[in-house]
């Protein structure tokens, strides 16, 4: 058995919602995993069990050889990283981090010498004697992981920790993350709805969608091989390009190109997906896009135009080219790089 | 800087606002300071008199009452020790429902809530017989527990802590509970420090709900060992004159200039809390 088990877990909400949907999942020691979909999806609600915070409906969960669903969220000893941070108002910063240990009947040396360590490592010392409300979104962020870590449990659990910082200081603060857990290497769950964060965090991932688990995988293996529909266009940015198409004896038409010697014995109306950075420029290529918006990312340009009647169709260029609006580009598949889904099911038939 | 006519009628409003206040106290201050007769004759006086001293010495070493031995400190005090219990308890039990029924989300929560609300419409004034009778019945009447534990609970103040601790967002008590506390923990090292303030004015108004109180103590004593302070306040300080009964107005000026003291203490004790609690925005 891993560390952490879940076996078909069921949320039903006393309204009746049904959040998530007999997951099973497993979780080794020292695992960063992701739970990563849209919002409303579930995500919370499965980690929100996994701390206690919910009760189970339906199923088992596991933690390091023990069952806890009947464990009271205080006795399960995980620590868990909110939205909000949910830093205690009242107490200054050392508090904050020593009420966890003082419950536990730690003696005052042996706190200090934790919360001291927890805060050196976090960069906080200096704030020890302050109240969250003088601290920046960063800071707070800070404690909120001093919390966790110095009480070194059995698992961290975090809920989108990092959406309610800007931009820069989000990247900076996953890139601490990522590092924070590599070196303490404690067993971590990380939701979050952003696909980009998602990827740069887990060492696993699993991309919910209604309550479901679509694909559990390194974020490598989902981003090459999308499972479903879902997966393909939520993981990967900016989206994939979706086409209708129709598959008939290996071979695919879409609006106005083929594609032949297709490795799928499928046949009826399928949804073709294509990368925007797996087009390349050629001459009589498949495809003719007209361009209508060109954004310059600097390293790249992401190129958006038309194809016959299909809007909005991505090309991600070299940024060393100069294309125009109402430039008419020629466009090739990299070789194999599309995606082919059942319109129906949204299962890869490819 | 510019004064700009809004500010001068603003603080014209707020001056008129602070002598409504003061000019009554001021008043019995200043007629506590004069003889009787020539207040008796002339009215109430703005200004200062000479008999300060002896009218307050008189006030609180004169010893009334039928039997002759209550003295006014001993009405404050015991005024003082009925406010205070009624204060500290109508607090922490109040609190503490309040803490029952928003956390402990059971069924009924809310009726009992509303049960609790209705109360308000049976003030003690109007319970005031069968309260008696249980008083009684216990034997607690002519003691400080009679006088207080008839008025320890609070809709009023259950209402108030019930509504503070809705606003407490729920990830406090999840983090807590995951940090390790139990409820009563929760309680004490969070809910107590969070509604500081709130607490602070509660058992302001508590007090003065307390020590103001007439009627039930009123019923409630016989001993003049337990008099309080409003009760002495119509039962002493009259002289004869004539066979006709003539109240001893300066003093009762000083009287209740004295009786104000508790609770100016209580408030000026607590509005350091008070205040502090309004400005830090602890959120
Ligand atoms: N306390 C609750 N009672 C009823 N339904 C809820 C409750 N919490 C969440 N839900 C529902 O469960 C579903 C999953 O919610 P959640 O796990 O919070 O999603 P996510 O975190 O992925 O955004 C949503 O449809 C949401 O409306
Ligand atoms: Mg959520």
């Amino acid at each position: 058995m891993s560390f952490l088990d879940l076996k078909n877990v069921t949320k039903i909400y006393p309204n009746g919602t049904k959040a998530v949907h007999e997951t099973s999942l497993s979780i080794n020691e020292g695992e960063f995993m992701v739970f990563v979909g849209p919002s409303g999806c579930g995500k919370s609600t499965l980690l929100r069990m996994v701390a206690g915070l919910e009760d189970i409906t339906e199923g088992d969960i596991n933690l390091d050889g023990q069952l806890i669903n009947e464990v009271d969220p205080s006795e399960r000893d995980v620590a868990m990283v909110f939205q909000n941070y949910a830093l205690y108002p009242h107490m200054n910063v050392y508090n904050n981090l020593a009420y966890g240990l003082k419950n536990r009947g730690i003696d005052k040396e042996t706190i200090e010498q934790k919360v001291n360590d927890a805060a050196k490592l976090l960069q906080i010392s200096d704030f020890l004697q302050r109240k969250p409300s003088m601290l920046s979104g960063g800071q707070r962020q800070r404690v909120a992981m001093g919390r966790a870590i110095v009480r070194n449990p059995k698992i961290f659990l975090f809920d989108e920790p990092l959406s309610n910082l800007d931009a820069k200081l989000r990247i900076q603060m996953r890139l601490e993350i990522k590092k924070l857990q590599q070196k303490v290497g404690v067993t971590s769950i990380f939701v979050t709805h952003d696909q980009v964060e998602a990827m740069t965090l887990a060492d696993r991932l699993a991309v919910i969608n209604d309550g479901i688990i679509e694909q559990l995988g390194t974020p490598i293996e989902i981003y090459n091989n999308p499972k479903s529909l879902f997966v393909a266009g939520f993981i990967g940015s900016p989206q994939m390009n979706f086409l209708d198409a129709n598959l008939n004896n290996k071979t695919l038409s879409a609006e106005n190109f083929e594609i032949k010697n297709i490795e799928s014995d499928y046949n009826g109306e399928v949804t073709l997906g294509i990368r925007p950075e797996h087009l390349i420029e050629t001459e009589n290529g498949l495809i003719n896009l007209k361009v209508e918006l060109v954004e310059q990312l600097g390293s790249d340009n992401l190129v958006y135009g038309q194809i016959k009647n299909i809007k909005d169709f991505c090309y991600r260029s070299p940024g060393n080219q100069t294309i125009k609006k109402g430039d008419n580009l020629s466009l090739n598949i990299e070789e194999n790089k599309y995606y082919i889904f059942d319109k129906s099911t949204g299962k890869r038939v490819n | 800087m510019k004064i700009k006519p809004l500010q001068i009628v603003a603080h014209i409003i707020l001056i008129i606002g602070v002598l409504l206040m003061v000019l009554p106290i001021w008043i019995s201050f200043a007629s506590s300071t004069h003889e009787n007769v020539s207040i008796l004759t002339e009215g109430m006086r703005f200004t200062l008199g000479d008999q300060f001293s002896r009218n307050y010495n008189e006030v609180l070493n004169e010893k009334g009452g039928w039997s002759e031995e209550v003295t006014a400190a001993k009405m404050f005090i015991n005024s003082f020790i009925m406010a205070l219990g009624i204060a500290t308890l109508k607090v922490a039990i109040s609190a503490m429902s309040a803490y029952a029924l928003v956390y402990y989300r059971f069924k009924l929560a809310v009726p009992i809530f509303w049960l609790i609300f209705i109360t308000l419409l049976v003030p003690l004034e109007v319970r005031i017989f069968p309260s008696y009778k249980i008083v009684s019945d216990l034997g607690l009447t002519n003691s400080y527990t009679g006088l207080i534990l008839p008025l320890v609970a609070s809709a009023t103040a259950t209402f108030f802590f019930r509504q503070f601790y809705k606003t407490i967002p729920d990830e406090l008590l999840e983090s807590a509970k995951l940090d390790g506390a139990n409820a009563w923990s929760f309680f004490i090292d969070f809910l107590v420090p969070l509604s500081k303030t709130m607490i602070a004015a509660m058992f302001i108004f508590m007090f003065v709900y307390g020590y103001s109180q007439y009627l039930w103590p009123l019923i409630m004593t016989t001993a003049e060992e337990y008099w309080t302070v409003v009760m002495g306040m119509k039962i002493i300080y009259t002289e004869s004159y004539e066979g006709v009964a003539l109240p001893r107005t300066a003093e009762r000026f000083a009287y209740i200039i004295l009786s104000m003291i508790p609770p100016v203490l209580v408030v000026v004790f607590l509005q350091k809390w008070f205040i502090k609690g309004l400005i830090q925005t602890e959120k």
